[in-house]
């Protein structure tokens, strides 16, 4: 996601590295690279100078702790100034007591707030609040259509009154029938304006005064370039946001609009939208996206895709075979499917620390495509072979008749084998100590999952390229690990 | 008269058009497209002003004016470019801030225009008598259906025969939308009632239909997809195989629909764009707002794809051809 960015500050502290001191001399380089690289960002230029001037001000100021080398203190401050100026903790969405609570959706045209507004009634869905859609989109062809689509295929009603009526009526009897049904949360789908179209944004304050909603999201699409400044400020003036929802953040924008929205508005970015399922949003949490920018990975957003997924009990059974060294094809398939429903291949790997720039698209493709051809050929073998891999190192004629099965090769088929194998003992070795730290329920397959099977024993390991890991060694790198996985 | 009018008028008038020749529809535009970029042009022009009179520029003037552009989200490489090129001249002579535009805005437009090499002409339109295939692509939510309702309406309007194929199967009533601007211009839709289906299949009948009507312009909507999504860029050259296969002997445009509020994200598009649907053009759309459209600079500079249309406005006729002249004149004029 923030990945560019990633790599220009990494650029800019390579530069601090061997240096012992921060100083007003060897900083400018760093801070100018920073410059550039939240400008290359799409950061508004405002923001970027007083984020930079902030930044300058706290490395020059900053104790020198022994033990800690310049680049990683300078990292550490940029890092905490990232979260600070994004806003320290994620804000939910707003909560009344007396229900319904009030959501308006607003935007340019083409940010995604159809969507958007789809993907939060999914969300509060799944915390049991009710929630009915109002579509006031009018103007663009078919964006009624759009919503009550959508609606359909989350299973949440939609409250429309056609393209002939007035927006600020629908917007009005729609929460009066939220209100009569005793629905918890309205969200109200409004038409894409431009902040200078002064009858659009008059209709949409209008509409805000008829309702008034206890909450206005400012629908953002994470491109925007120095434009976010500008719109974010005019729609906050005129309108009067209370958070915002930043979209499309899927794609490989570096996302600078951000800090912009964040800092312009005084607002909190409430959720980011991250692809074009309805499944596909997220609370905003600044700490962790600040890891991101920095390039430190993002365990905790791991962690919580892993529990929403995994049944804790298999998991357990699961983690005691692997140590045991019973792991068997069966397991290997399951795991496979856990990891497809946590998301694709890629998407996990940017979470990991330290991984996301290390393997290419073009890896992580292949890491893909091989995961699926060990799938077909697990599933050409009976559940004997299944349960237990020995039968097939020792019987060529199972393995061909497996490679016939699932139309692959006897040598890929004896690959898979021999893989498998390696990895059992790796994992046997593991359960006797001897590799500590991968023991996180649930996840213990991953290592196996990026080693011998399904991207050969090339795969680095997830290394850590934290600000507060002073000792660089290999244990250094176990000990984050553990603490990444262990925090489960 | 007010200022506008006369600015659309001068501009006109500096591209060698004679009054008779103008049409109210055109300054209409030329207001508008001057309204968008407004707010850009009077900080551009100023600050400039205050920093290029004083002669070569200092260092302070170099990072104002770089910051300046990359306001305009012209982005840095291209800044880069611009500033370089413009400090070789100041160091052979001093310019007052007039000239010194001048030759801002001649730099800017040489950009702008490399693309066309030799062959420049301001008229893009489809050839007669024969099929043009136009293969619209871009990200979600930059204006694709728009600009193919736009495009439609005055390739109707200029009397070809013009098909449009609704390839988006993906996103909610995209299909309902397409069909809503083939209404509007009397243009025929060739859609899959079928749901998710595949959208090359869409492209196959559409051609099979062009051809055998004996259309002139098939205009191909395709669902927005975001660059890094390999398996959506796959469909999307899947597409385009398609139609190299099937319409050998068609004139195929592949037009990448870019919203002028994007940051340099823009650039990154038209890169991964440009590999899989062999782009040969861009639309830069919603120049109607307070975006600056300077990441057209970036992606003209670095992929050589040249500019073809800009859309200003949500109206059927507010898209017009692009024109350095007028894009600049409008981003730079005082």
């Amino acid at each position: 996601m923030f990945d560019a960015l990633a790599d220009r500050l990494e650029s800019a502290w390579k530069k601090l590295r061997g240096q012992d001191k921060i100083s007003e001399s060897n900083i400018q380089e760093a801070l100018r690279e920073v410059r550039r690289a939240l400008l290359e960002a799409d950061a508004n230029l405002q923001v970027v100078k007083d984020f930079v001037a902030e930044v300058q001000t706290k490395a020059l100021g900053a104790e020198v702790i022994a033990g800690v080398n310049p680049a990683q203190q300078f990292i550490k401050i940029v890092y905490d100034e990232l979260v600070a100026v994004m806003g320290e903790e994620n804000a939910p969405l707003a909560n009344v007591t007396t229900a319904p609570t009030i959501v308006l959706m607003a935007g340019l045209q083409g940010t995604g707030k159809t969507t958007a507004t789809a993907k939060l009634a999914l969300h509060l869905r799944k915390q049991d609040r009710s929630t009915l859609l109002v579509a006031t989109d009018v103007y663009r062809p078919a964006a009624i259509d759009q919503l009550i689509t959508l609606g359909k295929q989350i299973g949440v009603p939609v409250f429309e009154m056609g393209k002939d009526a007035d927006p600020v009526e629908i917007a009005r009897q729609g929460v009066e029938k939220a209100q009569a049904d005793g629905i918890d949360t309205v969200i109200i789908d409004t038409a894409g304006r431009l902040q200078i179209d002064e009858s659009m944004m008059a209709e949409l304050a209008q509409i805000k005064n008829t309702v008034t909603p206890h909450e206005v999201l400012l629908v953002v699409d994470a491109m925007t370039g120095q434009e976010a400044a500008n719109l974010t400020r005019t729609f906050h003036e005129q309108i009067g946001i209370t958070g915002a929802i930043l979209t499309k953040m899927d794609g490989d924008t570096r996302g600078g609009a951000a800090l912009s929205v964040r800092q312009i508005s005084g607002q909190p970015i409430k959720f980011i939208g991250v692809g074009e399922k309805v499944e596909a949003l997220q609370p905003f949490y600044p700490d962790r996206m600040a890891s991101r920018i920095l390039g430190m990975g993002d365990v905790l957003t791991l962690v919580e895709k892993a529990q929403e997924e995994v049944d804790f009990a298999e998991a357990e059974k699961l983690q005691e075979k692997i140590l045991t060294a019973k792991f068997d094809f069966t397991d290997f398939l399951k795991q496979t499917r856990l990891m497809k429903n946590m998301g694709s291949l890629a998407g996990i790997v940017k979470l990991l620390p330290g991984m996301g720039n290390k393997l290419s698209d073009e890896q992580l493709q292949q890491g893909e495509v091989q995961l699926k051809r060990s799938e077909a050929m697990i599933n050409s073998m009976t559940q004997e072979e299944r349960r237990n891999p020995d039968l097939l190192s020792g019987s060529p004629s199972r393995r061909r008749r497996i490679a016939k099965g699932s139309g692959y090769s006897l040598e890929d088929v004896s690959k898979l084998v021999s893989d498998f194998q390696k990895m059992r003992s790796l994992m046997q070795q593991m359960g006797q100590g001897q590799l500590p730290g991968m023991g996180m329920p649930g996840m213990g397959g991953m290592g196996g999952m990026f080693g011998a099977p399904s991207m050969g024993p090339g795969t680095p390991p997830p290394g850590w390229r934290g600000y507060n890991s002073p000792a660089p060694s290999k244990k250094k790198k176990k000990e984050k690990k553990k603490k990444g996985f262990g925090s489960l | 008269m007010d200022e506008a009018f006369l600015w659309s008028a001068e501009v006109l008038a500096a591209q060698g058009r004679l009054p008779e020749g103008v049409s109210i529809e055109e300054i209409t535009w030329l207001k508008r497209l001057r309204q968008g970029l407004d707010k850009t042009r009077r900080s551009l022009v100023n600050q400039l002003r205050a920093i290029v009179g004083q002669g070569p520029l200092n260092q302070a003037g170099v990072t104002e004016i770089e910051s300046l552009l990359l306001q305009a989200d012209v982005g840095i490489d291209a800044t880069d470019y611009i500033i370089e090129a413009l400090q070789a001249r100041l160091r052979q002579e001093a310019l007052p801030p007039s000239e010194a535009i001048a030759y801002l805005k001649q730099i800017l437009r040489d950009m702008l225009d490399k693309p066309l090499g030799d062959s420049h002409s301001l008229s893009f339109v489809p050839e007669k008598d024969m099929l043009n295939i136009w293969l619209i692509t871009g990200v979600n939510g930059a204006g694709k259906t728009t600009t193919i309702g736009k495009i439609a309406h005055i390739a109707q309007k200029s009397g070809y025969r013009c098909l449009i194929a609704a390839a988006d199967t993906f996103r909610a009533a995209a299909v309902q939308q397409v069909k809503v601007w083939g209404e509007r211009s009397n243009v025929e839709v060739i859609a899959n009632p079928g749901k998710n289906t595949d959208p090359a299949a869409v492209v196959f009948d559409a051609i099979i239909a062009a051809q055998a009507r004996h259309a002139e312009l098939l205009l191909v909507d395709t669902a927005g997809r975001l660059q890094n999504k390999k398996n959506l860029m796959d469909e999307l050259s899947k597409i385009r195989r398609i139609i190299d296969k099937k319409a050998p002997g068609a004139i195929v445009e592949s037009l990448l629909v870019l919203d002028s509020t994007l940051g340099q994200n823009g650039l990154r598009q038209a890169e991964v764009f440009s590999e899989v649907a062999k782009l040969s053009g861009v639309v830069l759309t919603k120049l109607d707002g307070t975006a600056k459209g300077g990441i057209a600079l970036a992606v003209v500079q670095q992929l050589g794809l040249p500019i073809r249309f800009i859309g200003a406005g949500e109206g059927i006729e507010d898209l017009r051809p692009f024109s350095s002249y007028e894009f600049v004149e409008a981003l730079l004029s005082g």
